[in-house]
């Protein structure tokens, strides 16, 4: 029988074994409340398996030198929370042009600016999609459970391997260090994929060969010679001035993720069938929602509770049908309403959008979201 | 320089009643440095310690203007400041007319030696009139003790954790007092608060010097060093008779070290007490020790040949 571990972990503990089974051998990373936990655990791990650890001077050159570990081969990762995630915006917008595959972690507390460094908040959702310049992909994954965040930071690797791009594991400050007991997966229990190599002679390498959507990208130091810029560049990866390729290129970035949206999305659904009114949300929130909806069942309220486990991209498909047959999409999210924006773009006029939201400092309970079901009975 | 009754006397710009630790280094350090003002002042933290320890509500505990932006930049905080009150000045809009005002930047080392370097590197370039203080605890101690780069050598931390194969921070300590230096400021200065008379002094010359100055001053943290609170002023004492901590000041660039122990003891007797050095103690890691001590003696022995010279 397999060995499968049963552990009592709080979130970020989650995050540090979630690495370690996706194959994480690279994290540089800077102090931050409250994703620190993540750091720890892996300068007590990585060194045991032959990885490496690096704490930084800042957040900056957290996510630069863990780009760095990246294009040297390795998988890599560092983990923030919001001011650091602000720092690491223009590195994560090179990571994006210069297709590096990396994994960001984001444990999200209160803001702005240094905010409420030890309270949760979902507040940097927008952020991970939008807080870099320029258009750009983005994936961002959200767990709700302590063992989801072990599973979805394997999948944040994997997403990140496969599409050469950086992914950001976004959870709240409640779920960063709540514990529970959770099982280490054993290896081959979840799918690791690692990122696609050349197998071309070295002077025929394009590190953004347009054969493909997702080019294969090789070591530094393998004997492949090739150039990196954070510079619209061409196939071989030099810069250039050529609206035709930038053209091209910025396109193709866009739509190695857009194609591939639903190999990417994930939801998680709860009594949905026959919902007339659904609640949407993500991490903690989602927790209270779920005993909110199983509260409205018991009351004799049709709700149901869609909950992604993608945000980025965001689950359009999944929104769209479901504001087709429902009376009502409720938002609850700790923010002033960011998700929300997404619901009712896609939702158009088909069914009312209504949020819930907390900016204190404090999780949005069962009771709060029960209220707003309520009244669509 | 005032005398302890005399400064016994003055009214603390820094009250009681905040949230720092106790045995904590720093307030001692930042009440001495207020006082050595003797006039308004006015101050910026970096985040850390001493901001979160010290203005939460109700626990503020500042008595004068104080403001706070975030981790890196206390010293481009401070500079906006300076800046401000001379072109008000200049222009007769000061309230209060011609008054003589000091600024302040402090910062723990995460927010000085790392984060915050580049933001102190600019001030310093630009020549803006203020006192940067960086207290020195040898770690990210708000965060929870991860390393820094003025960690000590060996030194056990929740990012540099001391195994059976890594015995702690492999690397020494970034010598930033030398690094600002070498931006030729007018003054620069190493203190330790178990010397309050020598610390009093090198905050007045700092505050009374036009131009940039620096104090690097060593802050005991009974929590990241694993050490009993009511011996903090002991152990910071003996981190300069030990040489770990030379205290010295470079005016007008000329190396003056301002005390040297009569007797220089072994390192071993500071990091003894200390729980982030325990597994330097140990028979099968004498070589760490003797490696540690080793280039505390040359520190020590680079400084002595530099003193009463020009550098």
């Amino acid at each position: 029988m397999a060995d499968r571990k049963k552990k009592f972990l709080q979130g970020n503990e989650a995050c540090v074994e979630g690495a370690l089974y996706a194959g994480c051998m690279f994290f540089a990373g800077y102090p931050i409340t409250p994703s620190t936990e993540v750091a720890e655990g892996l300068s007590v791990r990585l060194p045991k398996i032959g990885g490496k650890f690096i704490q930084m001077e800042d957040e900056i050159a957290g996510i630069a030198a863990a780009l760095g570990g990246s294009l040297a081969g390795l998988k890599s990762m560092t983990a923030t929370s919001g001011p650091g995630f602000s720092l690491k915006q223009e590195c994560l917008g090179y990571a994006c042009l210069a297709e590096i595959p990396l994994v960001i972690v984001n444990v999200m507390r209160g803001g702005p600016s240094t905010g409420y460094p030890t309270g949760p908040s979902q507040s940097d959702i927008m952020q991970a999609k939008w807080g870099t310049h320029g258009d750009h992909p983005a994936i961002s994954v959200t767990p709700s459970y302590v063992q989801e965040i072990l599973s979805e930071t394997v999948r944040a690797f994997n997403l990140a391997e496969r599409f050469r791009t950086p992914v950001v594991v976004l959870y709240d400050e409640i779920l960063g260090h709540m514990r529970e007991p959770i099982t280490i997966p054993a290896p081959g229990d979840l799918e690791v994929i690692d990122r696609m190599r050349p197998e071309c002679k070295s002077e025929d390498y394009l590190p953004y060969d347009e054969k493909y959507e997702v080019a294969p990208l090789a070591p530094f130091g393998a004997g492949y010679r090739f150039h990196v810029t954070g510079l619209n560049h061409k196939q071989d990866g030099f810069p250039t001035n050529d609206s035709k390729q930038i053209g091209a290129n910025n396109l193709r970035i866009m739509s190695k993720i857009e194609n591939h949206k639903e190999e990417i999305w994930k939801n998680d659904e709860l009594l949905l069938d026959d919902a007339e009114v659904a609640v949407f949300t993500i991490g903690s929130t989602a927790r209270s929602a779920r005993f909110a909806v199983l509260e409205a069942r018991k009351a004799g309220i049709k709700a149901g509770l869609l909950r992604p486990l993608t945000i980025w991209p965001f689950p359009e498909k999944a929104v769209r049908e479901l504001a087709k047959r429902v009376k009502a999409i409720i938002v609850p999210e700790l923010n002033l309403g960011q998700m929300i924006l997404e619901v009712e773009r896609v939702s158009g006029a088909a069914c009312e959008v209504v949020g819930i939201n907390r900016v204190d400092g404090e999780p949005i309970t069962p009771m709060q979201i029960l209220d707003v079901i309520k009244k669509y009975k | 320089m005032a005398t302890l009754k005399e400064l016994s006397k003055q009214n603390e710009l820094l009250t009681g009643g905040h949230r720092l630790c106790s045995g904590c280094g720093i307030p001692p350090i930042v009440r001495l440095v207020l006082r050595a003002a003797g006039g308004p002042v006015v101050a910026t933290t970096a985040t850390g310690c001493l901001e979160v320890g010290t203005t939460i509500y109700p626990y503020t505990a500042w008595r004068i203007p104080w403001i706070h932006s975030a981790f890196e930049n206390a010293a481009a905080t401070i500079s906006g400041i300076e800046t401000a009150y001379r072109a008000l000045k200049k222009k007769g809009k000061l309230p209060g007319g011609d008054r003589d005002i000091k600024f302040i930047a402090f910062g723990g080392d995460g927010g000085t030696y790392d984060i915050g370097l580049q933001a102190l590197s600019g001030a310093l370039e630009r020549g803006h009139n203020f006192l940067y203080l960086c207290y020195d605890n040898g770690a990210y101690m708000n965060t929870g003790i991860q390393r820094s780069s003025a960690t000590p050598f060996f030194s056990n931390t929740t990012t540099s954790p001391a195994g059976e194969v890594i015995p702690g921070k492999q690397e020494w300590r970034k010598d930033l007092t030398r690094i600002v230096a070498a931006h030729n400021i007018p003054y620069a200065a190493q203190a330790s608060p178990h010397n309050w008379a020598d610390l009093s002094r090198k905050a007045e010359k700092a505050l009374r010097i036009q131009g940039p100055t620096f104090m690097n001053v060593m802050s005991p943290c009974p929590l990241g060093w694993y050490t009993k609170p009511e011996d903090s002023i002991k152990w910071a004492k003996l981190s300069v008779d030990t040489c770990y901590w030379p205290l010295y000041e470079i005016e007008d660039g000329i190396l003056k070290i301002t005390y040297k122990p009569k007797e220089k003891k072994p390192l071993e007797e500071w990091l003894k007490p200390q729980g982030r050095f325990k597994h330097l103690l140990k028979p099968e890691n004498r070589n760490l020790l003797d490696k540690f001590q080793a280039r505390v003696d040359l520190e020590w022995q680079r400084l002595l040949d530099l003193d009463g010279k020009r550098i």
